[in-house]
């Protein structure tokens, strides 16, 4: 039973992390709390709803569209919201941030009414008996297709240049621009990366609870932050394993008879963290400049 | 006598009820730009403290009958004592690390009233008496804007911002972080409770949902689009944001839309607010102050 519920919490942690991940990179490299990225979310899975039942298209190409849709959009967002507001204080491009996911949210409620929408229906679901635990399909491809797109990352980050470029202007941006780095190419390139794995989040939860709305972006968007603050903001590795420990916690909080206090268990986890990791599990402690 | 029979000669209903809205969101605004804008600690939790204000008021109304101003300050009280509670262990963490606390704080406190059967869950309280008047806003208003600007020019105030500007400087010069910050935390929270107290005397309706991180951020939004830590600019960047969305009714169902929007844009060509780094006294006197840029420019970092 454990290992059953487990296994649905690392499902559902899965998709955290692919959200958390967006939030962690670009607060790395230009200090932001991008809260328009939980509608980015939205967004890529009202896009993957869009491509099953218009354009009657297979998963693979509908979560393809979707990433490809958001990854302009998250870069778009980023010319007009925040890059006129690079050099000002820390507070403006965080309040145009809520401006834009303000704007999103009204926009989506517009097209698609207030209402939630089901996700088509798209792959035949089953369920496979491993020994005591069950696992159905979708789980399957939630887990397979967010290892793969994280492995994916893993290696840009590493081993790809402008993966590298990334690493060096989270360190330190302003040396990274010196040393020859196009850092608003970098910027670009992170909130490119960032949207397209919040798309394919949105895409796999939509399918996972048959449910896409207008507002689905909000408490998941902040989830997924406390995800990525439990892991040590800024850190990779960190909101990968914020995400899984979040879904993780989540599951079997309700299981353990929660249910009703479902959506605090991220935010307590997150405080009683930060109280005793001041930076998260993997995050580096903040130096004090004197 | 009664200033209110006078208010409605001249008002009608809705106006005064935009008008009184707009006085309890100046009172939660002016005690976020305290936390916030002087002391330049990064607060998302304010709607928190505006419900906790609100359904201790409401709940002693309804179940106690007390009288009003002694279930207000009750709620402001509360209020207090929970930033208070909040504050000591969060106030530890720097700049967006308290900040992202207080978002968890806020969404626990939604989803814990959402539950208890005090606060009649998900149902909400109904039947709360209606008690706000405008006169008692606008005296409330005008008691906090006064208390504001001096408690801004006191020696507490001056460490405040000396806390915002340089915490390490601050301290070597005496201040005592710790106290100064839960000192302005509690007061800021106070008057949020207060403030919910009296939204929950007016609406006469009380639903966790109504106090989500989104009013957080319009707060938030209203401290920061006036200009971080300047009275004036609070005042305005609340009266702008409040009466926008009643202004943008013209636009009906593009009125949230337009809302976002013009944040956005508000930020690109003003990013440090409307009024940000001016001073009413300063613009008074005509002195020539060249340096006033870096005073809002530091906020909350």
């Amino acid at each position: 039973m454990l290992t059953q519920q487990l296994l649905n919490g690392i499902t559902l942690g899965a998709t955290y992390a692919l959200i958390a991940l967006g939030y962690t990179m670009v607060y790395g490299i230009i200090q932001l709390i991008n809260f328009a990225h939980g509608e980015i979310y939205m967004v890529g899975a009202f896009i993957g709803v869009l491509m099953v039942s218009v354009f009657h298209q297979g998963l693979l190409i509908s979560l393809c569209a979707a990433m490809a849709f958001c990854m302009i959009m998250g870069v778009a967002i980023e010319r007009v919201a925040y890059r006129p507001l690079r050099r000002s204080t820390r507070l403006a491009p965080l309040i145009s941030a809520i401006g834009v996911s303000i704007f999103l949210q009204t926009l989506m409620t517009k097209i698609e009414g207030p209402q939630a929408v089901a996700f088509p229906h798209v792959i035949n679901d089953s369920l496979y008996h491993m020994g005591a635990i069950e696992i159905s399909k979708i789980q399957l491809i939630i887990l397979v297709v967010s290892s793969l797109l994280m492995l994916g990352l893993h290696f840009i980050v590493k081993y790809v240049k402008i993966g590298k470029a990334m690493r060096a202007a989270s360190e330190d941006y302003d040396t990274a621009a010196l040393m020859g780095i196009n850092v608003n190419r970098v910027i670009s390139f992170t909130f490119a990366i960032g949207s397209a794995l919040a798309a394919a989040g949105g895409v796999l939860v939509g399918m996972y609870f048959n449910s896409v709305a207008p507002l689905m972006g909000v408490l998941a968007g902040l989830k997924a932050f406390c995800a990525a603050v439990l892991g040590g903001i800024g850190s990779i590795p960190g909101a990968m394993l914020g995400g899984l420990f979040l879904g993780v916690a989540e599951t079997l909080g309700v299981a353990g008879g929660f249910d009703l206090y479902k959506d605090a268990i991220a935010f307590t986890m997150l405080i009683v963290v930060l109280l005793f990791r001041p930076t998260g599990l993997l995050g580096r402690p903040i130096q004090r400049k004197v | 006598m009664n200033m209110d029979s006078i208010f409605s000669m001249f008002l009608n209903d809705y106006y005064i009820q935009v008008l009184i809205m707009l006085g309890i969101y100046l009172i939660g605004a002016l005690g976020l730009n305290l936390i916030s804008g002087v002391t330049g600690q990064l607060s998302f939790g304010h709607a928190a403290f505006l419900s906790i204000g609100a359904y201790t008021s409401a709940i002693l109304s309804l179940r106690l009958h007390l009288p009003f101003p002694m279930v207000l300050l009750a709620g402001g009280f509360m209020a207090a004592l929970w930033g208070v509670l909040l504050g000591y262990p969060t106030l530890r963490l720097t700049g967006d690390y308290l900040g992202i606390a207080t978002l968890g704080f806020g969404e626990i406190v939604r989803v814990v009233f959402l539950n208890l059967s005090i606060t009649g869950g998900a149902l909400g309280l109904s039947g709360i008496p209606r008690y706000t008047t405008l006169t008692l806003v606008i005296v409330l208003v005008v008691l906090t804007v006064w208390a504001m600007y001096r408690l801004e020019n006191s020696r507490f105030g001056r460490a405040l911002v000396a806390i915002r500007e340089d915490e390490i400087a601050a301290e070597a010069m005496g201040v005592n972080i710790t106290t100064s910050k839960i000192t302005a935390f509690a007061i800021g929270t106070f008057l949020a409770g207060i403030s919910g107290g009296l939204y929950a005397h007016l609406i006469q309706y009380l639903n966790p949902q109504d106090f989500g991180f989104q009013k957080s951020f319009d707060f938030l939004t209203f401290v920061v689009l006036g200009g971080l830590g300047s009275i004036p600019g609070v005042i305005l960047g609340t009266t702008v944001l409040t009466l926008a969305p009643e202004f943008l009714r013209f636009v009906a169902e593009y009125r949230m839309m337009v809302y976002g929007a013009l944040m956005v844009i508000m930020m690109i060509f003003r990013p440090r607010g409307l009024l940000g780094g001016v001073k009413l006294t300063r613009l008074l006197s005509r002195r020539k102050v060249q340096n006033t840029g870096t005073s809002a420019a530091g906020g909350a970092n």
